[in-house]
């Protein structure tokens, strides 16, 4: 088959299973995208601005587990793409972005539309690539998904110059089944003796936790993450990436860790003797003051990249390679084990987190006036009977989605956790309902972010991807203005809008629903109505307390024992242990 | 802040190197000094690269070498038994009165002049590092024109070595 390399791009992307490609055209990639008008097998999503398009598959690849795909043009295609790349980076999500450039004869002449997207992108890929021979271009496609999805994933940039592409060029074209690459040989199997080690380690403790998180659904390690947490009788707790790993409704599991996590869950953190922590970063957000992070525990860690391990927190037992085969190999040896966990220690420690838990900490006014943006999300759980993929944009109404809406399952919380990058929300539901149109799906935003893309609701219009917009609006940047209330004595330096769009007059605008209200015993039916209309995109402004505060929160500099809670508890650390 | 030697085999493609110094750069690494260039292996480069950083910077950094994708292999040299070389050009003002001083010093280090002419010599010289400094330092500093000086590379000891 002789094929043009704008058709070997195309051919490429059927030939690896690619359902959707998210882009949108110009100068640079018109070769290519004349190759896609031919064909119907790839199905383009045109965007309405190329960070959408990123978010969108970004979140396509969260929710399936397959790569999610992005075609820009050159220059400001290109730079515009970069915020979803950097987002996808820092969450390791498994992506292909493929840039147009300008032809090879002009690069570095500052040609029109030229940027060293190689360059600007170093910094926020896994590994990117300039293509700079048609006959090479196969083989750099299939690389580049193999670098995405394999180890630790992440998103890869194959940058093409336009005459790489050119029609009158046509040559055989065979897709690779499979590539080698000599420096690249990502570990798989961890080491058969830290292994026992580790669980040796385990075996005997007494206050033990299980802190797992993103590398547990990356790795589609959840079946043995709920076996060992289960045949241990552990309790576990789950980073912001991990919900849903584990059954947030199971006992077991003593809710989210870290800065907004649980009473329950960083106590226990910081009173444990032994942590494995599992498919997680020690990300600052998880681990507050370093040097008073888990002062009593030994730690075993497991990760694909070795690179997170000690990169923040010494550990004593590290095993480098994949959750899912670790983990089967720790559960052969648990059950071949003569040691068993330690029936009475173990019951003494449920018995102290029993008394973290009635701390009660999510607990808020039920009895307000003004709708609570707590109770939205529970009645949001309520409603979805919480089956809903939730996606979420970033500030307190991601912290309270994360808090209040238990995911059972992994690849329901789609939201930004290491860049934390608002706009997210929206496209990543577009991306979502396109890989799942029978789910619900709902997009929990604040009345700032979703301004950060909101012109992809004339993209959901287009595709017909009824996704729900329960925007929570505050009025206010609320994380932002927490913080200021909290560390700058309340100045709200520019955390407000003093205008805002008339959000139910926008979505109609754009050619969907739009329902504002703003009392408590609005929201579940406003909700219910919402989730009726199948076939609509319904934009809920939902108008929310001004004033509440996320919490429990670890002030920036504090450690786990020092959480600030809506009701203060004293100094006391509760050190009692039964 | 112990010195360390990474000695780099990594592939010899455009942007090879950019991923090494942009590495450092973005993680606020040091570099002292880095050398490459291709081996017998045309498809192959090998860098070497100084940096000072206690062990679990430098744990850090080997851990993030070797996550680049182009970076085949790699070994910190001051573990194991080896030795380091940099090669060395000094440019000197002369005169009639220096010049046999200067050649003195020259071939007390092992150097040799390669250039000549009324009134400088280039002396060229390969050392570890701190032999080219001791030789610095024994010249007289206004007769200095210019210094350039290739950073280290070296090589390990014995019949090992770091190959694919
Ligand atoms: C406003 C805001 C507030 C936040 N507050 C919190 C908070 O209170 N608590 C909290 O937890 N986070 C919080 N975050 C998120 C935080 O910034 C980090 O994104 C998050 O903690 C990282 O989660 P993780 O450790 O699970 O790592 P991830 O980023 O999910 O990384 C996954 C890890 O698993 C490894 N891995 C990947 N695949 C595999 C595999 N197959 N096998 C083994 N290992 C694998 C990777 O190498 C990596 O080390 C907040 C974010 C924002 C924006
Ligand atoms: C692109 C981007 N710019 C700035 C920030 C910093 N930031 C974090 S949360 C936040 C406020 C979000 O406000 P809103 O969307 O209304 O959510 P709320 O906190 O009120 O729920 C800001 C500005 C960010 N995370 N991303
Ligand atoms: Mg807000």
């Amino acid at each position: 088959m002789e094929l043009s390399g704008g058709q070997i791009v195309v051919q490429c992307l059927k030939d690896e299973g690619v359902e959707f490609l998210f882009g949108y055209p110009g100068g640079a990639v018109l070769h290519l995208y004349d190759a896609i008008f031919h064909q119907e097998d790839v199905k383009h999503i045109l965007v309405r601005h190329e960070q959408g398009a990123v978010h969108s598959a970004d979140a396509y690849a969260r929710a399936t587990g397959k790569p999610g795909v992005v075609l820009v043009t050159s220059g400001p295609g290109a730079t515009n793409a970069v915020t979803g790349i950097a987002t996808a980076y820092m969450d390791s999500i498994p992506m292909v972005i493929i840039s147009g450039q300008v032809s090879t004869p002009v690069i570095g002449s500052d040609a029109f539309q030229e940027v060293d997207m190689i360059g600007i992108t170093r910094p926020c890929v896994k590994h990117n690539f300039l293509v700079k021979n048609v006959a090479d271009l196969a083989e750099t496609i299939k690389k580049a998904f193999h670098i995405a999805t394999t180890g630790r994933p992440g998103p890869v940039v194959v940058d093409i110059p336009k005459d790489i592409t050119d029609p009158k060029i046509k040559i055989p074209y065979k897709y690779p089944k499979k590539v080698t690459m000599r420096s690249y040989n990502p570990a798989v199997k961890g080491h058969t003796g830290q292994i026992k080690k580790a669980v040796e380690l385990l075996l005997s403790a007494q206050r033990p936790m299980i802190y797992a998180g993103g590398g547990v659904i990356l790795g589609e390690g959840s079946k043995e993450l709920i076996k060992l947490t289960q045949n241990l009788g552990y309790p576990i707790t789950l980073t912001l990436m991990g919900l849903g790993a584990y059954p947030a409704t199971d006992k077991q599991f003593v809710g989210m860790l870290g800065m907004h996590g649980t009473y329950e869950a960083n106590m226990g953190m910081h009173e444990s003797d032994v942590i494995i922590a599992i498919g997680a970063r020690f990300d600052d957000r998880v681990t507050g003051k370093l040097a008073e992070f888990c002062p009593y525990a030994k730690i075993i860690h497991i990760d694909i990249d070795p690179a997170s391990i000690a990169k923040t927190v010494k550990v004593d037992i590290p095993i480098v390679g994949e959750v899912k085969s670790v983990l089967k190999e720790m559960l052969d040896l648990i059950k071949d084990s003569s040691v068993k966990p330690n029936e009475k220690a173990l019951a003494a420690w449920w018995k102290q987190i029993q008394q973290w838990r009635d701390v009660n900490c999510l607990e808020y006014d039920r009895d307000s006036n003004i709708i609570k943006p707590q109770y939205v999300i529970e009645q949001l759980y309520q409603v979805t009977k919480g089956d809903a993929i939730v996606t979420s944009d970033v500030g307190q109404h991601q912290m309270f989605a994360a808090q209040y809406y238990p995911f059972d399952k992994p690849r329901r919380w789609i939201n930004s956790g290491g860049l934390g990058t608002m706009g997210f929300g929206l496209p990543a539901a577009i991306g979502v309902k396109l890989a799942f149109p029978d789910l619900d799906v709902a997009c929990v935003t604040g009345e700032a972010s979703i301004q950060m893309c909101i012109q992809e609701l004339s993209t959901a219009l287009q595709y017909k991807t009824p996704v729900k917009i329960i925007n929570l609006n505050n009025r206010y940047m609320g994380m932002v203005r927490q913080w200021q209330e909290f560390t700058y004595e309340s100045r709200y330096s520019h955390s407000y809008m003093d205008t805002i769009p008339d959000f139910v007059k926008l979505a109609e605008a754009y050619g969907h629903v739009g329902i504002q209200i703003d009392k408590p015993e609005q929201v579940r039916p406003a909700l219910e109505q919402a989730f009726a209309m199948k076939d609509r995109t319904v934009f809920l402004d939902i108008i929310t307390d001004r004033t509440e505060n996320v919490y429990p929160m670890i002030e920036a500099g504090k450690a786990h024992h020092e959480m600030k809670l809506r009701v203060a508890l004293g100094t006391s650390t509760d050190r009692e242990l039964a | 802040m112990m010195r360390h030697i990474i000695s780099i085999l990594i592939e010899n493609e455009a942007g090879a190197l950019s991923r090494v110094a942009g590495l450092f750069s973005a993680r606020g690494y040091n570099i002292e000094s880095l050398t490459v260039a291709p081996t017998e292996d045309p498809s192959l480069s090998r860098m070497t690269l100084v940096t000072r950083g206690n062990d679990e910077i430098i744990e850090q950094i080997t851990k993030q070498l070797n996550k680049l994708i182009d970076v085949v292999k790699l070994i910190d040299l001051v573990e194991t038994p080896h030795v380091e070389r940099e090669l060395m050009l000094v440019k000197l003002k002369t005169t009639l009165e220096t010049r046999e001083e200067i050649k003195r010093t020259t071939d007390i280090f092992r150097g040799s002049i390669i250039d000549v002419t009324a009134n400088s010599y280039v002396v060229e010289m390969t050392g570890p590092s701190d032999k080219l400094d001791a030789f610095v330092a024994a010249i007289d500093k206004d007769n200095i024109i210019e210094v350039v000086r290739s950073g280290t590379t070296g090589i390990s000891r014995g019949e090992k070595g770091l190959h694919l």
